[in-house]
């Protein structure tokens, strides 16, 4: 069957099998491997793609079903050479250390911050609840998302999409 | 890699379009809502449809509103519509307390309410909610609707009512005066399935319990009502003693097997101690002591 959907806002249009699931769609199909693949059971969280500004655990989730839906990947992050300040902050606060869970943790980031510029520690740890980290002890991560927050409510942020939920 | 078996892929943009479909499809398609049970049910081939009925786009199965003394929520749903949403936590705050515990943030913005109950496991806590609340299930064919109670709508494990050319759309709960709900689930780590879990609810009439419901997860093939226990409390008055009395009720009703979980002893123990206190907690909610 054919897909279509905008992926980082790019059009994308492919011949898939209706069983591909998203993440594999997005790593070897479109070859945007900073999605990772891990536990592969909805639990760990490291393949969360964010649709129409959502997050959404994509080995969970048929390509299929992301037709005609905007998909965020950390790719999209980035625009134009600028990191999103969440990135700025994962970099600023270490927070990262092996950097698997990252591109899941920063987009759930990214979307928290689009609906809660202000969170409070609490909120934070609550929103990347989903999401498996073996390294930081979540702690920078916390940071990390902290001085996002407190840094971009100086400039005017949006997904490479516009899409916030 | 876990990948579900080839399957044939049809997406309905409402619910007459997705029961025609069903019905032309027959007992080998199934509806898929957020997707968060069945694709891992068929990840692991333990679930294997020919064809899967994206439902996701339905827009008329989005919503929750009070409607002829009752509320009604669509079955598309998602659960963290029903963790947000305040006019539920206003009437049934037993919602809020399980969507609390259930999976993750993440995984919240996928699963709905009706897929929850179609997928009929044992363990899922919305099937108890229900329960608990005395839901019915408004079930549509090319034929008509039906109502039926959450009682007639969970057959067994992975069973329901719904027919193969039938589909949830509608779950109603009645509004009752002076009542307070609550849940309470163990579990072994955060957004695990349940040890065990109760849910309860209470009505008021006066300082007596007109009525009174508890739900349990988990601890058998059903996830009913537990008539004794609606015996026990109607026309009581709230003390420790009827909660012990209702939680030992609730405990020698339940059929609980030994697993990785626990064994049946403990999740016995469980059923009576998690009853007794989300009976505590709803008679508090019902008179104004508690949040």
């Amino acid at each position: 069957m054919q897909v279509d959907m905008t992926v980082n806002g790019q059009e994308v249009s492919e011949e898939i099998e209706p069983r591909h699931l998203l993440v594999h769609f997005i790593r070897d199909q479109l070859g945007l491997t900073g999605t990772h693949w891990g536990c592969d059971t909805s639990n760990c969280g490291t393949c969360v793609v964010l649709i129409d500004g959502e997050p959404v655990k994509s080995c969970t989730t048929l390509a299929a079903m992301a037709g005609g839906h905007d998909v965020q990947t950390v790719e999209g992050m980035e625009v134009d050479g600028e990191l999103d300040p969440v990135q700025e902050g994962f970099m600023q606060c270490h927070g990262l250390q092996c950097g698997f869970c990252t591109p899941g943790m920063m987009l759930t980031a990214r979307a928290l911050l689009n609906n809660d510029p202000n969170p409070t520690e609490e909120v934070i740890r609550e929103a990347i609840s989903g999401q498996i980290c073996r390294c930081t002890g979540y702690s920078t991560i916390v940071r990390s998302i902290q001085w996002a927050a407190a840094h971009e409510s100086a400039v005017t942020v949006g997904t490479s999409n516009g899409s916030a939920s | 890699m876990q990948v579900p078996a080839p399957f044939e892929y049809e997406r309905a943009n409402n619910v007459a379009e997705a029961i025609a479909l069903r019905e032309r499809l027959g007992p080998e398609a199934r509806f898929i809502a957020g997707g968060h049970s069945l694709l891992p049910m068929m990840k692991l081939r333990l679930a294997n449809p020919e064809y899967l009925i994206d439902i996701n786009d339905c827009e008329e199965l989005f919503y929750i509103s009070e409607d002829g003394g009752e509320i009604r929520i669509g079955a598309m749903t998602r659960h963290r519509e029903l963790l947000e949403s305040e006019l539920l936590a206003e009437h049934f705050p037993i919602f809020r307390d399980a969507e609390e515990v259930i999976a993750d943030p993440v995984v919240r913005n996928r699963g709905t309410l009706g897929g929850s109950l179609c997928q009929a496991d044992p363990s899922e806590d919305l099937s108890a909610v229900c329960t608990t609340l005395d839901a019915s299930c408004v079930i549509k064919s090319t034929s008509g609707e039906r109502v039926v109670s959450m009682h007639d709508f969970h057959v067994g494990p992975y069973e329901t009512a719904v027919g193969d050319a039938e589909m949830l759309t509608e779950i109603r709960i009645p509004l009752k005066a002076n009542g307070g709900s609550a849940y309470e689930k163990v579990e072994r780590r955060a957004g695990d399935w349940a040890v065990v879990s109760s849910g309860a609810a209470v009505w008021f009439d006066g300082d007596t319990i007109a009525e009174g419901r508890v739900g349990l997860a988990a601890v058998g093939p059903n996830t009913t009502s537990i008539d004794p226990v609606s015996e026990a409390l109607r026309g009581a008055t709230p003390s420790e003693d009827l909660y012990q009395q209702v939680g030992e009720i609730a405990a020698a009703n339940c059929s609980p097997q030994d697993d990785q979980r626990g064994s049946a002893a403990y999740k016995t123990h469980l059923a009576m101690e998690l009853t007794k206190r989300a009976l505590r907690r709803a008679v508090a909610r019902a008179n104004g002591q508690e949040a």
